[in-house]
């Protein structure tokens, strides 16, 4: 019997692509965020409310990922940015491969903030890289405020997380301090924005952070370019 | 539920490095699994075995090594486990301390055996 030492990560693919996509993402000064949450916590809310804030002269694009439908991807296109439905077809997370061929026919260089929306899960898309700038995890206060110490992997890899829904907080038994508390005892860095995408309280914290996050990454392309 | 897809990458990996290996096959493979790798151990075997089942690496084993998530202090540098979620350093009580490790899904090793010799199935083992 002979035991040969194994190197690498058992997703070394998807990591390689990831990397490229990384990589061609800094070349051309692209901001890329990909957003993660449950079902139904509001991803595609917050994407409505974030693109009705920009001028048409943004130069955003979105991919939204689901197992099936195109539902979220005409939500979307009302907003005149370009926006494609990435459809899994079953899969319950993206991957940097689908990302890649999902980017074939965009022109890098006519986009500053990419918007990736995963598929609604907050456990497999943890695992995988997309190659994006930033994870942002979006949590709902239909929710458990426990979410983050169930599920530590999406907290602990995400820079911000937005707290979604509260307008619902006098009807729900949710305790946003609590909450705040677990994700930070997950992630002690973490961000965290409280929105509401039905009467729009908190979203101007959300793009700040958003802008703000932007610039520095503008910045740092434009020192190293 | 991607589990498995990393069975799968897992397979894909072995059959790489047994084919660097001519008149062998493999009896066993090595992970290195992290606590915050949010990668279900019992749905990870149960993939593995229901991809393998059938086919020539059906005997094939499969080792977990379970890794917790470890901090290294950012003021007396000790390097210790997290447990229940306390980020203090037992050494200095510093709060500034960084993650080290806990999120690993790698590949550890690969166990070879030359034909014939790799006996043992998986249920003779358990």
């Amino acid at each position: 019997m002979e035991r040969v030492p194994l190197e690498g990560k058992v997703l070394s693919e998807n990591d390689r692509l990831a990397a490229h996509l990384r990589a061609r993402f800094q070349a051309h000064g692209v901001f890329c965020l990909n957003l993660i949450s449950s079902p139904g916590s509001g991803k595609t809310s917050l994407l409505e409310r974030t693109l009705e804030s920009f001028s048409p002269h943004e130069r955003v694009a979105v991919l939204t990922g689901d197992i099936q439908t195109e539902n979220d991807a005409i939500r979307l296109r009302r907003f005149h940015f370009p926006v494609k439905q990435i459809t899994t077809g079953g899969t319950c997370h993206l991957d940097a491969k689908m990302i890649e061929r999902h980017l074939a026919d965009w022109r890098l260089e006519d986009i500053d903030l990419l918007l990736i929306e995963n598929v609604g899960n907050l456990v497999c898309p943890s695992s995988y890289d997309l190659g994006e700038t930033a994870k942002v995890v979006v949590l709902s206060v239909a929710e458990g405020d426990d979410k983050p110490l169930k599920y530590p992997s999406i907290f602990f890899k995400s820079d911000l997380m937005v707290l979604n829904k509260i307008d619902l907080l006098p009807y729900v038994p949710f305790d946003v301090q609590a909450a705040a508390e677990n994700a930070r005892r997950i992630h002690p860095g973490i961000e965290i924005v409280k929105v509401s995408c039905l009467n729009r309280s908190g979203l101007h914290e959300w793009l700040m952070w958003l802008q703000e996050r932007r610039r520095a990454a503008k910045a740092m392309h434009q020192a190293v370019s | 539920m991607h589990e498995l897809g990393i069975a799968n990458s897992v397979l894909q990996a072995v059959e790489k490095e047994v084919a660097r290996h001519a008149g062998t096959r493999p009896c066993k493979v090595g992970l290195r699994i992290g606590e915050l790798a949010a990668v279900d151990q019992d749905s990870l075997r149960f993939c593995f075995e229901a991809i393998t089942r059938g086919t020539e690496l059906e005997s094939l084993q499969l080792e977990i090594e379970l890794c917790p998530r470890r901090h290294r202090c950012g003021i007396c540098a000790r390097e210790f486990t997290i447990e229940d979620y306390n980020f203090r350093c037992p050494q200095c009580a510093s709060l500034e301390t960084e993650c080290i490790s806990g999120d690993e899904l790698e590949l550890a090793f690969l166990e070879v055996e030359e034909y014939g010799a790799c006996t043992a199935g998986r249920e003779s083992t358990e």
